[in-house]
């Protein structure tokens, strides 16, 4: 009897193919965001609000992951963008795998300036699963309550950027947006946190610019 | 987490390794898991038990180390064990954020064959 030594990480395998990723994304110039939030938080909402505002300065492609269905690529197909569907069937979040799958649909795809890529509604493993992206963005909405990030450290500790989303429901909800940022920054002391709502446009512009300001960089 | 999915892949690279080392039989790994890895050990051993069931890996043990979750605060570099994740202050200067050090490990520290 004896022993092997290993002192491996059991997620190594993740790891490994999300540098990948990274590295090939990288030498495209192709910036990456990992868009991340419980189901029905507004995601595909400020996809679409981050693509009339973007669309024409700037050339992004769309990755959407859901567990079954292609609805939200059928609600972006009108912007006439690289777009494409990873349905999971059973995992609730996109992993490296996924993504290294369609490096090359990406590669194929004429100069692009940002990837979005629209991770599956869950606010516990996306942030357990690098894909290989330059920043993770996350939503809460109003609706949600502002004592989200004390009860899910994870999401809002490896976020760069917050967005509170459905800015424009805050009357009608439990909500204290100053209680809110504070639960977050106290996660993560570094966040950059946006106020916004794709209803009323609030809080878009802002986001945009951020966003650009960050793909230019 | 998805503990049947970390038991598949545990047992994915246990089963290279002993190829690998040309060993016979598996008695135990030796494993270490981060409390804030969101892996239950215990859901794990039940996993992994589940899945070895009725091949000749049957009644290998999953030793688990749980580690402390621990930060280094951002303004004294005193380090302390977290309770409440992130939002533990400094015990030294009351310092509210902290680096993690350690408590994300999910890793496979040996395996003891024959």
């Amino acid at each position: 009897m004896h022993d092997i030594v290993l002192n491996e990480k059991v997620l190594a395998r993740n790891a490994e193919l999300a540098e990948d990723n990274r590295r090939q994304l990288k030498e495209r110039g192709i910036f990456t965001i990992n868009l991340i939030s419980s189901p029905g938080s507004g995601k595909t909402s400020v996809v679409e609000r981050t693509l009339e505002a973007l669309a024409g300065r700037k050339k992004i492609a769309v990755i959407e992951g859901d567990i079954q269905a292609d609805l939200d690529v059928q609600r972006l197909s009108r912007f006439k963008i690289p777009l494409r569907q990873i349905n999971t069937g059973r995992s609730c979040h996109l992993d490296a795998h996924m993504i290294h799958h369609s490096i090359s649909w990406l590669m194929e795809q004429a100069r692009l300036d940002i990837l979005i890529i629209e991770n599956v509604g869950n606010m516990v493993c996306p942030a357990e699963f690098d894909l290989g992206e330059d920043i993770k963005v996350s939503l809460m909405s109003v609706s949600e309550g502002d004592d989200k990030p004390l009860k899910y450290p994870a999401m809002f500790h490896a976020s760069d950027v917050l967005l509170i989303n459905k800015l424009d429901l805050a009357p009608y909800c439990n909500f204290d947006i100053e209680r809110a940022r504070a639960n977050a920054l106290k996660m993560n002391p570094d966040l950059k946190i946006i106020e916004t709502s794709c209803t009323s446009g609030e809080g878009i512009d802002a986001w945009v610019e951020m966003l650009e300001n960050m793909a230019d960089s | 987490m998805h503990e049947m999915s970390i038991a598949v892949n545990i047992l994915d690279i246990v089963k290279l390794e002993l190829a690998r080392n040309g060993a016979a039989g598996l008695k135990s790994i030796r494993l270490k898991i981060g409390k804030m890895s969101a892996v239950e050990p215990e859901s794990l051993s039940f996993c992994f038990g589940a899945i070895t069931e009725g091949t000749d890996m049957e009644g290998a043990r999953l030793d688990i180390e749980e580690v402390p979750v621990r930060g280094r605060c951002r303004n004294c570099f005193a380090e302390f064990e977290l309770h409440l994740y992130f939002s533990t202050p400094c015990p030294r200067c009351g310092e509210a954020s902290s680096e993690l050090i350690s408590g994300k490990e999910l890793d496979i520290v040996s395996m003891e064959v024959v």
